[in-house]
């Protein structure tokens, strides 16, 4: 399970987190929402390490995320990233197993060199592609490559960052659609932010909305459209009149 | 303008060059720490080989040997005023392998080296590639930085006696095949002419220049700001800070060898 006590994060005069308080538990699929620039980034990396909060606790299975062996942490997590970061420089099948060809998972080079390809053919891509390089792909590949990698060492908690940004909608289709059958399929605890309201209906068993720093409203996915919320109510109706303001 | 302000604004000018100073060493002490303690990435150790020595061969070749050639010409005619046209070896030997070679090639590794490795990291930290390494349990000072430091340090000594030997072989040539200079009074003069300190000067040189460059490339790549503005920002604030910091260091390297 993961907890976000009380979190804050300011960059300068920027309060991005105001005292956030959320709850992951095992095995679920949590959606944050919210406008640009609420945080939700933030939030995410918070966990990760990749952003030091101000305050606050977070804690994955009871253990504060500062505290321990920070590799074996590490290792427990998969992360998609907002524009695949693959490396330039290696191509996708190394990309994919990345961490299978160094560190303390680390395999002999034909191994991970399969496992690549079979994580690869997992998210739907042939295994031709694995000699290329990540600027031949399209963005889409260039996501189910992602995707591929963040499976790749099958983590028990995958991070989401804006999965389907950028992409056409039968795409984004097909990206929500791997993302909650592998979730389900490994039994992941999964974490995902984004703004595409077509893939909180796909990939949450829960959702929340962070506005303002804080968690505005929390919930089943099957309640949100009946919360009462306004702020809520504004968000996943995109109107632009509400307690949200439009211009920020 | 009021005195008091003038002190102030001088005094925060020097606590930000300090602070800057302050990272800056802070920066090398943490690459120096990761590349003793393992693990080791042998892979981008080869290719930061590759990439700061082998490639910059042709660059620093050229360099090396025109300035060889215009050194000898600069010292005969000059030496022709006071009939001293016959120095033409020990001159260009000593100019290159003390001076010319070493700053030359530092001057050189940090127009193509340093601005490659900023501009590279710079991207690699606006594409989010730099957090992607730490979520994959890589810590991109040991994957990014430290090899190539390493790499710096290892050939760009060797890139400079190799400068050097081609430079004084640019004065060689033009000696022989234009001033009439007696090729093998040539080469015994320099040979002759060339101490021991002045060769192992130049390879210290390139050592720390090798350094300063490749550690100037990183530091500004790891602090790079958002988008192209910040890249390019990055880039161009590394190069200018090696190139001073080379000119500096040889300022302070040349006094601790000659002076003494």
């Amino acid at each position: 399970m993961i907890s976000m006590q009380n979190v804050k994060k300011s960059f300068g005069s920027n309060h991005v987190l105001r005292g956030l308080d959320l709850e992951i538990p095992k095995g679920t699929s949590m959606v944050i929402i919210g406008g640009s620039g609420t945080g939700k980034s933030v939030a995410l990396k918070t966990v990760l390490g990749l952003i030091t909060p101000d305050s606050g606790t977070i804690l994955v299975d009871g253990k504060p995320a500062d505290s321990g062996d920070r590799d074996k942490f590490l290792a427990r997590f998969g992360m998609l990233f907002q524009g695949g970061a693959l490396f330039d420089s290696l191509t996708v099948w190394q990309n994919v197993a990345f961490r299978l060809l160094r560190g303390s998972l680390k395999r002999p080079v034909d191994e991970a060199r399969e496992i690549a390809i079979e994580k690869l053919r997992r998210v739907g891509l042939k295994p031709d592609v694995a000699d290329r390089f990540p600027a031949e792909l399209s963005g889409g590949m260039q996501k189910r490559v992602g995707l591929a990698r963040a499976i790749a060492a099958e983590p028990e908690i995958i991070f989401f960052d804006e999965p389907t940004t950028g992409l056409d909608p039968i795409m984004s289709g097909v990206i929500n659609d791997l993302i909650r059958e592998i979730v389900v399929e490994m039994g992941a605890t999964a974490m995902t932010i984004t703004h595409d309201m077509s893939s909180v209906r796909a990939i949450a068993d829960n959702v929340a909305m962070l506005h303002d720093g804080v968690i505005q409203w929390s919930g089943p996915v099957a309640d949100m459209d009946a919360s009462g919320d306004p702020y809520l109510d504004q968000f996943i109706h995109g109107r632009a009149e509400g307690p949200i303001e439009a211009v920020r | 303008m009021n005195p008091l302000s003038l002190l102030a604004r001088l005094g925060r000018a020097v606590l930000v060059a300090l602070a800057a100073v302050g990272r800056v060493t802070l920066f090398a002490v943490d690459t120096f720490s990761h590349m003793l303690r393992p693990p080791y990435y042998p892979r981008e150790l080869a290719q930061a080989f590759l990439q700061v020595g082998w490639l910059s061969l042709p660059v620093v070749g050229l360099t090396a040997i025109f300035t060889g050639a215009a050194l000898a010409l600069q010292i005969y005619a000059g030496g022709a005023r006071f009939n001293a046209e016959a120095v033409v070896p020990q001159i260009v030997a000593i100019g290159m392998v003390r001076e010319l070679g070493p700053v030359l090639v530092g001057l050189m590794i940090a127009a193509r080296v340093t601005s490659s490795i900023a501009a590279e990291i710079a991207t690699m930290k606006v594409t989010e590639q730099i957090d992607a390494l730490v979520t994959l349990s890589t810590h991109p000072m040991k994957y990014l930085v430290a090899p190539r430091v390493l790499a710096a340090l290892i050939t760009v000594p060797l890139l400079v006696g190799i400068g050097d030997i081609i430079g004084i072989a640019g004065g060689y040539v033009v000696a022989t095949q234009n001033l009439g200079f007696n090729p093998a009074a040539y080469l015994k003069n320099t040979v002759d002419f060339l101490e021991l300190r002045d060769v192992v000067s130049s390879l210290v040189k390139g050592c720390a220049f090798g350094g300063i460059a490749a550690l100037m490339g990183c530091y500004y790549g790891m602090q790079s700001g958002r988008g192209a503005q910040g890249v390019g920002r990055a880039t161009k604030s590394s190069v200018e800070a090696a190139a001073v910091l080379i000119l500096a260091a040889n300022f302070v390297l040349t006094g601790v060898f000659f002076s003494l």
